[in-house]
Parts: structure tokens; sequence; C-alpha cells
């Protein structure tokens, strides 16, 4: 670790926090935001469901926590979700985790297949 | 988890010792039909090629309805056999054709006890983050959170 920093990176890391203390300083996208970590992938119309904000605002929200790296869009076929950043990481962190196992109990096959 | 998974998410490396020499862990990769026995998968009456795609019913208990394809990479006898596929076609609704898929490499070197087996499966991170999350929902998948399940409950009683 460096102990002087360069400029530069502190510069762009102060930014990235305004920007993420920025998009979390509202109280409806920190709502969204609780949502998403609450009930996964959602649309942008089961955000809006049983809230009074619009659409529209949602949408809006969205991106402004998308350039803040909070979530992240994806198409799943004709639909757009939003999840939060955190959970992608940790799910491809399981998901990783589940294929090693897999490989576990298919090279265990294997072994026996070979040493019989 | 280890570190190494924190910074790599794109691959998985395995290796194990098996107790049989060379010429047999190779017949047991290049040989379809014996793949296919200890892989779980219907491979009888096919070979494979550098550049063949194979096509099989998975036998493994609850995957029947599904079917595996696999296009052969390389095959450098005793040494290296590699293919590439769709790891998590699970949907057989789905066409998946249009997708990335991984390479999954084996690679033989001579062990004290036999061979020495290492196998890499990589390309995860151009993996669409729905179909890895279609995994989860696969059979095993779906047994572990139970089994999870059933701990937690049981730890709370």
């Amino acid at each position: 670790m460096s102990l002087a920093p360069s400029r530069r990176a502190d510069r762009a890391d102060v930014g990235a926090s305004a920007l993420l203390f920025a998009a979390l300083g509202d109280p409806k996208r920190l709502q969204v935001v609780v949502r998403l970590c609450r009930d996964g992938p959602l649309s942008i119309a089961r955000l809006t469901e049983g809230s009074e904000v619009t659409r529209q605002a949602i949408a809006k929200h969205l991106h402004v926590l998308a350039r803040a790296g909070v979530v992240r869009g994806y198409r799943r076929g004709r639909e757009r979700l939003w999840e939060l950043e955190a959970r992608r990481l940790e799910m491809a962190r399981e998901y990783l985790g589940f294929v090693s196992k897999r490989w576990d109990d298919t090279l265990e096959r294997l072994k026996s297949a070979v040493e019989r | 988890m280890s570190a190494d998974a924190a910074v790599n998410m794109d691959r998985i490396e395995k290796r194990i010792v098996l107790r049989a020499p060379r010429a047999r862990v190779w017949r047991a990769l290049s040989n379809a039909a014996e793949f296919g026995s200890w892989f779980g998968v219907d491979f009888s009456g096919a070979s494979f090629a550098p550049g063949a795609t194979v096509r099989g019913r998975i036998t493994y208990p609850g995957c029947e309805h599904l079917t595996m394809e696999i296009v052969i990479d390389r095959m450098e006898p005793e040494r290296l056999f590699s293919y590439r596929w769709h790891p998590n076609a699970v949907d057989p609704k789905v066409d998946y054709s249009k997708e990335p898929t991984t390479l999954v490499v084996f690679e033989l070197q001579d062990a004290a006890e036999g061979t020495l087996l290492t196998v890499v499966e990589s390309g995860f991170d151009r993996i669409p983050i729905d179909r890895r999350a279609e995994a989860f929902r696969s059979n095993d998948q779906g047994w572990a959170e139970q089994v999870r399940n059933i701990d937690r409950y049981v730890a709370r009683a």
C-alpha cells in the first residue's frame, strides 16, 4: 500500500464517494435501494407498485444510482431488471462456489472410474 | 472464501491426483462413451475429435430431461483435452446457442502415485448474470438450500 497516494487517484476517490453520497442522500432513492436489497432484482414497474412515486421518477432515481455504481440494470427477455451491485458480486461469488462444488463431484466420479 | 476467488471471478481451477496411469485417464477423457459414463451424460455412439459438436442426454438424476452439448476444442493425446459449452443450459425451452460459452481444459501430468489432472473452466465473466442466477434454481442448488433451511430450523429449535 502506498503511503502517499497520487493526487489524481485521491481526487477520483473523492469524486466517486461524492457521487455515492449524493446518490444515497435522497430518501426516495434510499427506499429504492432498500427495496432492491430486500426483494432482489426488480423491474421499474415492480418498484413503482405500492409507491406514490411515478414510474418516471423511479427511472430517474435508478439512473442516478447506476451512475454511482450502486445499482445495475440488465435485460431478461423483454424486461429490464435492476439490482444492487453488491448483490451482483455476492451472486457471482456464490455461483463460482456452485460450479466449483459441481466439479468436485464430477471429478470424484472420474476418480472412481479410472481407479477401479 | 480464498483470496484468489475474491480476485478472480472468471475461472475455476481444480487439481486432483488419480491413482491410474495417464493412458487410462486419457481414455476416460477422450472416449466419448467413457467420458459420458462418469460425467453423467449419454454419449454412446458419439466420438470426440477437434471441432466436433457432441450431443447427449444427461443421465444425472433429476436432469434427465436435459441435453448436453459440447464442442471439442483440442485433443493432444495423454496431455490435453478441451471443449467449450454452455455451463448452465438448464432450460430446454431456451436457445443458448448465441450465448457465450466457457472453456473447459483438462491437463494431464505424471505424478508419483499416478496422474495429476488439472481442470480449468474459464470465461464465467461473460456468462449473463441471469443465467448464473438460474443455476441456483437447478436441482442440487435447490437441495443445498433446503438443507441449509433445515439446518437453520434445527439450530433454532
